[in-house]
């Protein structure tokens, strides 16, 4: 398979661009034809990521499938790219969620319709987001950040809401002030290593620059990183984009996009400056358990079942922030977990809100009730995701947020402990108001009768391609929750070599490090 | 000094010169009705001229000085000789149909626009004082007259009047400017000035020489504030003529100010370092912001040439500081000429969708992407390309300008770093404007409220024929940027050697 090892990232990226090609330029006639075209490159493309997942070395905490290839020599930046146990995961997720989006929207395209570009846009989507997950040169990786930025800015503007014009502008705004500053970080630490190479400077752990600069570079990235998670007070692009995009972009927006930017953290931003990620670990974590509550109380005051949602998203991707600013082995594997966790209960909560909608033709909550009664799939499933995204045990969404509020306990040594174990009691507090908000939407959603507008509507229970697109997410929710090593096997070995790095570079005693060759990490983390 | 001409250097003006004269020639002899040939003429002109600019490129001998060191052909030359070849020949590929389908002289338009290239090949080449300048009036003078092209349209004339008076006055200045620095160092040779410059202690009166004559070029390149005129003469202007002088005009002036300040005024950092610091951040903010605010295309690109020109006068601002002098003239030969692919595309849109609805005003373009899509699908690759969005080309021009800036590594330089950042983001606003109507608006004429009045169902869209035929000189113009600014987003590395191999220019001056 030695074919394979060579060429499987570079196709994982690129047969999604060749699908995007090949619908664009389908006859406008044949919707239909286009329709399985694009289902046909998402399936071959997860198809490829199945096979990485069989050839991958669990073991191992290297990088693996890399290629490197010239690239543009004059900025001495390469085709780089390879794939870790923190960076599968979310590839995976990746794959995974662009097939169920194609099968979820197979019949039911929003307005105005033209199922062939929005196909397109979903396909060049994935480019961005398989590339950035398994790319290992700076530049490359800011290219494939910024592709994702396009697609998502057309599907929002063109299939969204009424609001669609003025959410569209917002969310590409934002994410290009970030970006571009995080481009000059690139810039600044190519100018002090000579390399824009993850790889090379993540080895170099930023010896050599000063404590001003790396404290600024740091600041640069991590600002470009921060908006894209969203990070409070960065986030009010979110509920505008989430709001007003179609179900299918308020997915993948929720379950990948969100993604990139805490992945970046982890990926650049803490290995390649970890003395500046110490010397910052206390003020994100303060940003993330703000979030945590902030996130939480503006859902309590939401009449917009999908802004309540997407508010949701502010308040657990807080969860995963607070996780990597421990700068620890739990901290880091439980962000993962939070991260896929996430991806999967909050683009299956915009699916439903999606459906629903569509039912009802509303959103406002407190117009619907009764889902039970009329769609009683649809309404356990609702229940369903919202027991998983509000953190109950047994379910996935407990084992990103639990092991990142005990993870706070102790940080990484060195950043103060009484600051982070008072995070940790507000963070607690915040999976409190997180069922408040859950079981409240959960309660005016479902539960009671119709309201006298809706009574006497039919209303279709879940249907054929909705079905199809959700059981595996519902499936792989319940399989987290049970056998959440499952996960962290594969991004342990990885986040041990990558934090013991931070811990040697800071040099903080490595704590926690030796225990992962022995023992799983979960063996960590006592249950409730 | 042998005083023997190489025949070889100068063989691209000689070819573009012969050319002319049968442009004329033929122009005169040819009968009225077969003078439309000439278009064809023209651009054989251009090809036959990048012949030679081929086999110096391929020769050993990469370094050739004339004439006492007046005239060089290095690498830097060469690559800027085939840049404008072939924006001059795209140029005349878009004015083909707009120049035969209006009723206007067409002999002359093809003349004035190939003697507007013969001076911008003379000043990729010029390294003295009065060579830039015979150039730069060479550039200038044809441009005057091309902008009043349309005789009978008043705006036109306005353009041409506008830009003729302008254009004067910065000649006077920048012809001071020298006046005071073939005073002060006896020599009009760049080397010499160089030279004098770096021996000689600060001196007030040489900082007042350098200052007039980069105000000078200021006003070529439509700096703020010396840009008045660029936004009255691009809507005024024929709109080819209008795509020649936002990009191929613009970068003869950014040529001469490059050869200027590299190889002549280089060692008087202090002279024009604030100049450009503040040339740049003025421009790019006044540029942008008055763009967010215009109504029709061609204004807005007026004003989003000159931000754009903001961006590239920025490596200029910090070339002295740290170990920026390279990086920042490649950034500047390597935006100059990814600039032009965008902007070149972006007016032939232009020109195809105002030959449709007959406007140039950006409502438009509302609902072009239902119309016409493969337009709307070019224009939104050239417009995002322009905000620096990769994977389209202009990301990697805005990519070296802050490499060069974060080279430089100064407070200063960080500052002109933040201030690129937040005008690319105010860009955006402006171009995804256009993006909204042509994608997110609904097409002007769509019978949409008949066919709902009329219950649905059976009823057949009346709408119109709109999609009027893009003529394939046109489309190919089109075609080739749009294709350009994806593969060099993609793949930047061809046209960052060329900027590379321009730049060694700099490391032959001390």
């Amino acid at each position: 398979m030695n074919w394979f090892d060579n060429w499987a990232l570079t196709l994982a990226v690129f047969v999604p661009l060749v699908g995007f090609a090949a619908v664009l330029v389908w006859p406008k006639a044949d919707e239909t034809g286009a329709k399985v075209v694009a289902l046909l490159t998402s399936v071959v493309t997860f198809a490829i990521g199945i096979a990485i997942m069989f050839e991958f070395n669990y073991s191992s905490s290297a990088l693996q499938f890399t290629v490197n290839k010239s690239w543009i020599p004059v900025i001495n930046s390469r085709f780089h790219l390879g794939v870790d146990g923190i960076a599968l995961p979310m590839l995976i997720l990746s794959m995974f969620i662009t097939i169920l989006v194609i099968v979820y929207s197979w019949n039911h395209f929003p307005e105005p319709h033209n199922p062939k570009a929005f196909l397109a846009l979903i396909l060049l989507l994935e480019v961005g987001m398989n590339g950035t997950f398994v790319a290992q040169d700076l530049i490359l990786f800011f290219i494939f950040f910024e592709i994702v930025l396009l697609p998502m800015f057309f599907m929002i503007g063109v299939w969204g809401g009424p609001n669609r014009k003025y959410a569209s502008l917002k969310f590409f705004l934002f994410t290009l002030f970030g970006s571009a500053l995080m481009l000059i970080g690139f810039l600044a630490l190519y100018f002090q290593f000579g390399t824009f190479d993850i790889v090379e400077l993540a080895a170099k752990h930023g010896v050599g620059l000063s404590h001003t600069a790396e404290l600024l570079i740091f600041g640069g990235l991590a600002l470009g990183f921060a908006i894209k998670v969203p990070m409070f007070p960065f986030h009010t692009w979110l509920p505008d984009a989430h709001t007003e995009a179609p179900t299918a972009g308020s997915v993948i927006l929720a379950a990948i996009l969100l993604k990139l930017g805490t992945f970046g953290f982890i990926r650049i931003a803490l290995p390649i400056l970890p003395n500046a990620a110490k010397a910052y670990a206390p003020w994100i974590a303060l940003l993330a358990v703000i979030g945590i509550i902030y996130g939480a109380l503006c859902c309590l005051a939401q009449k917009d079942m999908k802004r309540l949602i997407a508010f949701s998203s502010v308040s657990h991707m807080g969860f995963v922030m607070l996780g990597i600013a421990t700068l620890t082995v739990i901290g880091i594997n439980a962000a993962i977990f939070g991260m896929v966790a996430h991806g999967l209960i909050t683009g299956m909560l915009f699916f439903l809100a999606g459906s629903i909608a569509e039912r009802y033709e509303t959103r406002d909550m407190s117009r619907l009730g009764g889902v039970l009664k009329q769609a009683p799939h649809l309404g356990w499933i609702l229940g369903f995701c919202a027991m998983a995204s509000l953190g109950l045990p047994g379910l996935a969404g407990f084992w990103g947020e639990f092991p990142s509020i005990l993870s706070a306990y102790q940080p990484l040594a060195g950043i103060s402990e009484a600051t982070f174990r008072t995070f940790m009691v507000v963070a607690a507090v915040g999976t409190v108001l997180a069922a408040g908000y859950l079981l409240w939407m959960f309660q005016r959603v479902a539960f009671g009768e119709p309201k006298d507008e809706f009574a006497n509507a039919h209303i279709h229970d879940v249907h054929g391609p909705e079905w199809i697109a959700w059981v595996p997410i519902l499936a792989l929710i319940v399989a987290f929750g049970v056998f959440p090593s499952l996960l962290f096997n594969i991004s342990n070995p990885a986040v041990c070599t990558s934090t013991a790095g931070i811990a040697k570079a800071t040099s903080a005693p490595a704590n926690d490090v030796p225990k992962c060759k022995e023992v799983p990490v979960v063996a960590e983390a006592p249950t409730r | 000094m042998n005083p023997s001409v190489d025949l070889h250097a100068i063989a691209p003006e000689i070819v573009l010169t012969v050319g002319l004269v049968v442009l004329l020639v033929a122009d005169l002899l040819l009968p009225e009705r077969s003078r439309w040939q000439i278009s064809r003429l023209a651009p054989f002109a251009v090809l036959a001229a990048l012949v030679p600019v081929i086999t110096l490129a391929v020769s050993d001998n990469h370094s050739r000085v004339m004439f006492g060191g007046a005239y060089v052909v290095d690498n830097y030359a060469l690559v800027f000789k085939g840049f404008f070849l072939v924006v001059a020949y795209l140029t005349l590929l878009m004015s083909a149909d707009y120049i035969t389908e209006g009723d206007y002289y067409q002999g002359e338009y093809w003349f004035l626009l190939l003697s507007a290239v013969l001076g911008m090949l003379v000043m990729a080449s010029a390294r003295d004082l009065i060579s830039i300048f015979v150039a730069l009036e060479l550039i200038s003078l044809p441009t005057f007259a091309l902008a009043g092209w349309r005789k009978h349209d008043p705006k036109s004339n306005e353009a041409a009047m506008k830009y003729y008076l302008i254009g004067v006055m910065s000649s006077a200045v920048m012809l001071f400017g020298m006046s005071y620095l073939f005073g002060l160092t006896g020599t009009t040779l760049l080397s010499g000035i160089n030279v004098w410059l770096m021996r000689t202690p600060a001196m007030p009166l040489a900082y007042v020489a350098v200052f007039l004559t980069l105000v000078g070029f200021a006003f070529k390149v439509s700096a703020v504030p010396f840009h008045f005129w660029a936004p009255d003469t691009y809507e005024g202007a024929p709109t080819p003529v209008t795509a020649f002088l936002s990009v191929a005009s613009k970068a003869g002036g950014f040529v001469a100010l490059l050869t200027m300040i590299f190889f002549g005024v280089f060692p008087a950092t202090n002279a024009w370092q604030p100049v450009m610091w503040f040339l740049a951040a003025a421009s790019m903010f006044i540029g942008n912001l008055t763009a967010l605010r215009q109504t029709n295309i061609v204004r807005m690109l007026a004003y989003s040439s000159i931000a754009q020109g903001g961006f590239i006068l920025a490596p200029l601002a910090i070339a002295a500081e740290g170990s920026a002098k390279q990086s920042a003239f490649g950034a500047v030969v390597v935006y100059l000429m990814l600039y032009a692919l965008m902007n070149l595309g972006a007016f032939a849109v232009v020109i195809a969708v105002a030959r449709r609805t007959g406007s140039g005003a950006i409502s438009s373009y509302n609902g072009l992407g239902k119309t016409s899509p493969w337009l709307a699908i070019s224009m939104s690759i050239f417009l995002f390309s322009l905000a620096g969005i990769p994977p389209l080309a202009g990301w990697f021009a805005k990519f070296g300008v802050l490499r060069a800036i974060v080279d430089a590594g100064t407070p200063w330089a960080y500052a002109l770093g933040v201030i690129v950042v937040i005008n690319t983001v105010i860009a955006f606003v402006y171009y995804a404007g256009v993006a909204k109507a042509m994608w997110f608006e609904e097409p002007a004429e769509t019978p949409a409220v008949a066919e709902a009045g009329s219950g649905g169902g059976v009823a057949v869209a009346t709408r119109p024929a709109l999609r009027t035929k893009v003529p394939a000189a046109l489309g190919a113009v089109i075609g080739v940027c749009a294709v350009a600014t994806i593969v060099f987003g993609v793949y930047p590395q061809p046209i960052a050697k060329l900027g590379e191999l321009a730049a060694q220019a700099t490391q032959l001056v001390l």
